[in-house]
């Protein structure tokens, strides 16, 4: 008898695509507060100035890649990611899945922290969280044919018996768009978008409940990116799956989630269901994202929608990060770091223009 | 009529392998005009890059440019020694990467290699070069030139070098540029604000622009004109507007269909079947296996012919 | 163009180098002549009956005192068949070199695995007990071993795989902290793979072509480390001569014409390394993917 891919958990309700109402998604994966700093060690020229008394300089302050972040995907909900280069999106999501420790927070599972539980424990919840990656090339080990990359760990576990290996193998490539006897093959001899796939294979093998997609799309061809995209919109209906979908790229992020949250140097800038996030931005940091999203209207640029570069996470500027490149910044904006307030139901924006 | 500043006919660029020949490039046709931007647009394979390298002269063996012509500015570009070629290099056309640090040499300041740009090609003073490389910087909106000529590249952040690299191709004021997918690794934001100096820089110095990339949306909002390569070939060419508006390729709507864009969303998006093998040398039209308009006359190659409106189109049966 | 990745390709892209391809004949003549030593060679230069005294230090194709036989290379100072020495010699040698290679690279693996993948002050330790091996010449390490441990192949053999494993070591921890940054490796963490199963199977396949490259160069370097130890009469013992005793007990017939006592085995050294070094060459050269497409 072949082992059946449905997940534990439950079917998603149907979703509501277009109305302000918030869904019905009972929470499955929460991080609160969660922060994550980096260290910077002094250099050692650094360090003997200050052994030696020359230099009253403390230590550097550690780079704040993600500063007290709270995001919650609930059970069959896409929650998108969006940001540029430094927002610490793509930290976030390994703190998701257990790649990278939180520096401060937590992360709970249906409530539990997972952090606080023993290793027996948090082995059974991390199969639960999986993550595709987005490198096609360098996700998948160069060694191993398709079988081992996706049988290995749901025999490991003890989700399939060795005996019915072959078999399991054969279902998840067909479930992902892919001819079972393509198991037999090694990485190398498929295409960018085949090993998305198998990615995607290797990811559902140990029957999650809950993925990260970190950036899973962005090194593909447009349209091969349309075939994964629909592929991760199926098997969310079919199987159940919730997702922290990571994007730089608005339109992907747009198309696929139900809620998106904007992370800025860091910090969340704004969090809404998507269909109002693109028609009613607050944050002036996604209009400006929202108006150089791709489109094909055939037009020639009028306008140059931000200023400047986005800060180094190595010096962020004062109070609210983005006020040196906000066309609205006022004299407070450099001094107080605006808080998540709400603005509608289910919408949040972190902006003195909103405040009270 | 101008004469265009570059017309490229029948272009191939084979590279001869021990398994046989890759046709990298079998058949490109298109010219640019003075101050013109074409938006060379395919997917990985397409051959979209090499037939810049080819323009460039930058093939090396395996690889060689089989046949065709490339007329720059009335004269044949083919054949010409590595010495001519280097003469034009740099001066005359200029390449931006992908990559900037594929320009910028790591070890060395920035004004160190703006000024050795401009002292190869043209006999000044160093001062006077110095002033080049400060206006040329100010002209691709760095704010600030003066402290970053003094830096190195690692000093700087990807949106900034990116910026120098495309400095150092307009310092000799170049009749062409062929830039290769320069903004694919920059943020959004950033890639706007240097595709709207792009868009000035051509408008007002009248240079012809050839941005090569996989993103239509970026061809949409700088380009003039389009030309759309599958397979090693240009299988639709015509103005922005006509090809992204109504386009007659099969690929061409497809691709256009695959994007997701902002105005509709939550519908699958329309995709393309199957994926562009390169290794498969198809006899006929490349697009034929994954195309639903395919006919049995497909199996034989189509040509690039102008149509009614002014397209060229390679298809037996357009849309 | 990358690595092939099918034998068929490998062995095409191996002829591409003429010098490596004659190298890998000449190389696998030696080995089969080595292996077929018994057969091959016209006397038993160890059985002590078969040996005629009379006949020492003949030189090169004089017949024997009894004219049975033809010594094609002559004989040394106890009447030994020159030929028969050398393939039984270059067998005694081949056997060391290999196995102690063997064996160093066993424990190289392990300690680069460990050290690559857990970083951290295991790493720090472990790499400067390496950095401290690797700083004494190799022959130094193997001479203090033999002054301790005593004469034998058990520990030549010992003495060889502490000169060399340090060499493993570093090469496989070098390419572990390179592919542990990979996202394949951070792949078999989210999938909660055990430890040994991501040492073995994940990232020591993909060490392989750094440790073929390396493994068969230090072959050369073993075989001519032991060669060196018997020369200086501290190797291998005279009931097992390797190709180094047999120029040492040629050594001292050098100068007064004699040359063929020393000249020969020394020329089958020679020729054996060298070609190792030119396979070894090659072999890098084919298996390092020079433009890497991942």
């Amino acid at each position: 008898m072949h082992t059946t891919l449905m997940s534990n958990a439950e079917t998603s309700p149907a979703r509501n695509t277009d109305t302000d109402a918030a869904p019905m998604h009972p929470p499955l994966l929460e991080l609160r507060n969660v922060s994550v700093n980096f260290e910077r060690p002094m250099t050692t020229s650094s360090a003997l100035a200050w052994a030696t008394g020359r230099s009253p300089a403390p230590r550097p302050s550690p780079v704040r890649a993600v500063d007290d972040v709270s995001i919650t995907v609930g059970q069959g909900e896409i929650v998108g990611l969006v940001g540029e280069s430094g927002c610490g999106k793509s930290t976030l999501g390994r703190v998701a899945v257990g790649l990278q420790r939180a520096t401060h927070g937590e992360r709970l599972l249906r409530g539990e922290n997972l952090d606080a539980m023993n290793r027996q424990e948090a082995l059974a919840r991390q199969l639960k969280l999986q993550m595709v990656f987005q490198d096609p090339y360098a996700s998948l080990n160069p060694r191993l044919r398709v079988l081992d990359l996706i049988g290995e760990a749901p025999v490991t576990h003890g989700i399939v018996p060795k005996a019915d290996k072959r078999a399991y193998v054969a279902e998840l490539l067909e479930r992902v768009g892919l001819r079972p006897d393509m198991a037999t093959r090694f990485p190398h001899q498929f295409s960018g978008g085949q090993r998305a796939r198998i990615g995607i294979a290797r990811a559902l093998a140990v029957k999650p409940e809950f993925i990260v997609c970190d950036e899973a799309v962005a090194a593909l061809d447009v349209s091969v990116q349309s075939q994964v995209l629909n592929l991760f919109s199926s098997l969310r209906e079919r199987l159940g799956l919730s997702y922290l979908f990571v994007s730089h790229n608005l339109a992907v992020v747009h198309h696929i989630a139900d809620r998106v949250t904007v992370m800025y140097l860091g910090r969340v800038v704004e969090s809404a269901p998507a269909h109002r996030l693109f028609r009613e931005a607050a944050h002036p940091y996604t209009r400006a994202l929202l108006a150089e999203a791709p489109t094909l209207k055939v037009q020639k640029r009028k306008f140059i929608a931000i200023k400047g570069e986005i800060p180094s996470p190595l010096a962020p500027p004062s109070g609210c990060h983005f006020h040196p490149r906000c066309p609205h910044a006022m004299p407070r904006c450099s001094e107080e770091v605006p808080r998540l307030k709400s603005i509608a139901t289910g919408h949040t924006a972190a902006c003195h223009l909103h405040a009270d | 009529m101008a004469t265009p500043t570059l017309s490229i006919g029948g272009l191939k660029t084979w590279f001869f392998t021990d398994s046989g020949p890759v046709k990298a490039v079998d058949g490109v046709s298109f010219s640019v005009m003075p101050g013109e931007i074409l938006g060379l647009v395919g997917e990985s394979g397409s051959g979209k890059s090499i037939t810049g390298f080819s323009i460039m002269g930058l093939i090396d063996p395996p690889g060689r440019v089989v046949e065709g012509s490339i007329v720059f500015k009335g004269e044949e570009l083919r054949g010409r020694s590595d010495a001519a070629m280097r003469t034009l290099r740099g001066n005359r056309i200029a390449m931006i990467f992908q990559d900037p640090m594929m320009t910028l040499n790591p070890v060395l300041r920035i004004d160190v290699q703006m000024v050795e740009a401009v002292l190869a090609h043209r006999k000044m003073t160093r001062s006077q070069a110095l002033a080049l490389a400060h206006s040329a910087l100010e002209r691709v909106g760095i704010a600030a030139p003066g402290e970053r000529l003094r830096a190195y590249p690692h000093q700087m952040s990807g949106g900034m070098r990116q910026r120098v690299a495309i400095a150092i191709a307009l310092l000799n004021e170049p009749d062409l540029i062929i830039a290769d997918e320069p903004t694919t690794a920059l943020d959004v934001t950033i890639q706007g604000q240097i595709l709207f100096e792009m868009q000035k820089i051509c408008a007002e110095s009248g240079t012809s622009l050839i941005w090569i990339t996989h993103d239509l949306s970026v061809v949409a909002g700088l380009a003039d004109a389009v030309g759309v390569m599958y397979g090693g070939r240009m299988v639709e060419h015509g103005t922005v507007a006509q090809v992204l508006e109504s386009p007659r390729h099969p690929y061409t709507q497809g691709l256009i269909a695959s994007v997701p864009q902002l105005e509709a969303r939550g519908q699958p998006l329309r995709q393309i079947p199957g994926a562009y093998s390169p290794l498969v040398n198809v006899s006929g039209c490349a697009f034929a296996p994954r195309c639903e308009r395919a006919l049995p006359v497909c199996q034989t190659e189509p040509q690039l012919a102008a149509t009614a409106d002014g397209r060229l189109l390679r298809c037996h049966n357009p849309v | 163009m990358s690595a092939p990745t099918s034998l068929a390709g490998f062995v095409s892209a191996y002829r591409k180098s003429t010098s490596a391809t004659l190298a890998a004949i000449v190389l696998l003549l030696i080995l089969a002549a080595a292996l077929l030593a018994p057969v091959l060679s016209p006397q038993d230069p160890y059985d002590l009956a078969q040996l005629d005294l009379l006949d020492a230090r003949l030189p090169p194709g004089s017949p024997s005192g009894d004219g049975t036989r033809q010594y094609l290379l002559g004989t040394d100072a106890q009447g030994r068949d020159m030929v028969s020495a050398i393939l039984y010699g270059l067998r005694t040698s081949l056997v060391v070199g290999v196995c102690a290679t063997l064996c160093a690279v066993a424990i190289g693996i392990v300690v680069g695995l460990v050290a690559g993948y857990f970083g951290g002050r295991f790493d720090a330790l472990l790499m400067r007990i390496v950095d401290m091996q690797l700083s004494f010449p190799a022959i130094l390490v193997a001479l203090i071993l033999i002054a301790i441990l005593g004469q034998g192949v058990g520990k030549v053999i010992t003495a060889l795989v502490a000169a060399q494993w340090a060499y493993y070591a570093r090469t496989i921890r070098g390419v572990v902290l390179v592919e542990s940054q990979r996202e394949y490796i951070a792949a078999t963490r989210v999938l909660a793979l055990p430890v040994t199963s991501v040492l073995f199977r994940h990232l020591l396949p993909n060490c392989m072509p750094a440790l073929i490259v390396v493994g068969a160069l230090q072959v050369a370097s073993a075989i001519a480390l032991e060669a060196t130890l018997s020369f200086l009469g501290v190797g291998l013992p005279i009931t097992e001569p390797s190709l180094g005793l047999l120029i040492a007990n040629g050594f001292t017939y050098l100068l007064s014409g004699k040359y063929w006592i020393s000249f020969f085995p020394g020329l089958a050294l020679l020729v054996t390394i060298m070609s190792i070094n030119l396979v070894a060459d090659q072999l890098r050269d084919v298996l390092n993917p020079r433009l890497r497409v991942d």
